[in-house]
C-alpha cells in the first residue's frame, strides 16, 4: 500500500513537471527559472552521484575499494568511447567481478 | 495511421531501443531484488516513464521513505524536465489530440530526438512525433518487464547489479562535464551533498543537500552568468 502511494507521488509529480512549463508560460520564461534550468542538472547528478555511494565506509574493509575501481573505469571508458551504455556496462560488470572474485 | 510515417518514426527511435532495453532490464532486476514484482515495475515504466527517478525510486521504496522526500526528491532529480517541456512549448504547440501524451513522454531521449524540430518529408509532424515517443515508452516498459522476470528466474546471484545505477549517474557526470565549460555547478553539486552527508549522516542528507545546492546557486547567480 504504501509502495502504491510512493509510485502515485513520484508519477504524479514528474507528470506536473512535465506539463507545468506547458500550462504556465507563453513563451517567456522568468531569467530566474532559466538560470536554474542551465546549472541545476549538472548539480544533481553530481548529487546523485554521491548518494549512490552514499554506503562507503572508508574506514572498515573493503574500504569502498570495488566502487572506487568501478567508478574509475566508468570514468575513463565514458571519456574514451563517449558511449553511456557501454560505460554503465563495463562499470557494473566489473563491480560485480570485484565484490566475487577480490573483495 | 499512414504506414511510411510508423516506419520513418521506428527508424528514429532504434538508436533509443538498446539504451532502454538494457536500462530497463537493470531496474527490473534492481526492483524485482527490492520485494516488488513484475506488476509494480510494469506500473512505474508504464506512469513515470522517467529511467534515473525510477532507480532512484527503488531506494525510497527499499527505505519506506515519507511521502515528503519522495514528492521533494522525485522535484529535485525531475526538475529538468520543466526545461525540455520550456524548450518544446512552440514544437509542440500545433500538436492537436496527441499533445497530452507528447508531453508525458518527453524523456531525456525523445527529447534528444525530436528538439531539433525536424519531421520527414510528408509526415503529419504531431503524428510522426507521437509515434517516436510510443516507440520509447515501449521499449522502456518491455526492458521493466523483461527484468522483472529475469530477476525471479536468473539462477545466479544478481549481487551487485545495483551499480549500474551508480554507473548510470556517473557516466552522465562525466559526459556533462566534457562537454561543459563551466563546471561550477558540477563542483556545487557534488561538494554540497557530501558536505550534507558528513553533517546528517547516510538517512537525512538528500533534502538538505537539495536546499543548500539551490540556494548556493542561487547566490552564485551574478558570477555565474558573468561567465557566460
Amino acid at each position: 500500500m504504501r509502495a502504491a502511494i510512493l509510485i502515485a507521488v513520484m508519477s504524479l509529480v514528474t507528470i506536473l513537471l512535465r506539463f507545468l512549463p506547458f500550462l504556465v508560460f507563453h513563451g517567456q520564461t522568468p531569467p530566474y527559472v532559466a538560470y536554474l534550468g542551465r546549472v541545476l542538472p549538472p548539480a544533481i547528478i553530481g548529487m546523485l552521484v554521491v548518494y549512490c555511494l552514499r554506503e562507503i565506509t572508508p574506514t572498515a574493509p573493503p574500504f569502498g575499494i570495488p566502487e572506487l575501481i568501478a567508478s574509475a573505469a566508468v570514468v575513463g571508458m565514458q571519456a574514451w568511447k563517449r558511449n553511456s551504455l557501454l560505460s554503465i556496462l563495463t562499470g557494473t560488470v566489473l563491480y560485480m567481478a570485484l565484490i566475487r572474485l577480490a573483495f | 495511421m499512414n504506414r511510411q510515417t510508423v516506419k520513418q518514426a521506428f527508424y528514429k527511435s532504434i538508436p533509443v531501443m538498446a539504451g532502454y532495453l538494457v536500462l530497463g532490464i537493470g531496474f527490473g532486476i534492481l526492483l524485482q531484488n527490492a520485494g516488488y514484482g513484475v506488476l509494480w515495475s510494469a506500473a512505474m515504466g508504464l506512469f513515470m516513464f522517467a529511467g534515473s527517478m525510477q532507480y532512484v525510486g527503488v531506494g525510497l521504496l527499499a527505505a519506506g521513505a515519507s511521502v515528503l522526500t519522495t514528492a521533494l526528491t522525485t522535484f529535485m532529480v525531475n526538475a529538468r524536465h520543466l526545461f525540455y517541456s520550456i524548450s518544446m512549448i512552440e514544437t509542440y504547440k500545433d500538436a492537436g489530440k496527441y499533445k497530452p501524451y507528447l508531453i508525458f513522454a518527453l524523456t531525456d531521449e525523445t527529447y534528444s530526438l525530436l528538439c531539433d524540430g525536424e519531421t520527414p518529408e510528408g509526415a503529419d509532424p504531431a503524428l510522426y512525433r507521437f509515434l517516436v515517443s510510443l516507440f520509447n515508452h515501449s521499449y522502456w516498459v518491455s526492458g521493466c518487464v523483461l527484468g522483472s522476470l529475469l530477476g525471479t528466474v536468473l539462477s545466479f546471484s544478481t549481487a551487485g547489479i545495483e551499480y549500474s545505477m551508480t554507473a548510470l549517474f556517473l557516466a552522465a557526470f562525466t559526459e556533462q562535464w566534457l562537454t561543459a565549460h563551466d563546471h561550477i555547478p558540477a563542483l556545487t553539486g557534488l561538494f554540497c551533498t557530501l558536505g550534507c552527508l558528513l553533517v546528517f549522516g547516510r538517512a537525512n542528507f538528500l533534502i538538505p543537500a537539495m536546499l543548500l545546492i539551490t540556494l548556493v546557486l542561487t547566490l552564485l547567480r551574478r558570477r555565474e552568468e558573468d561567465t557566460l
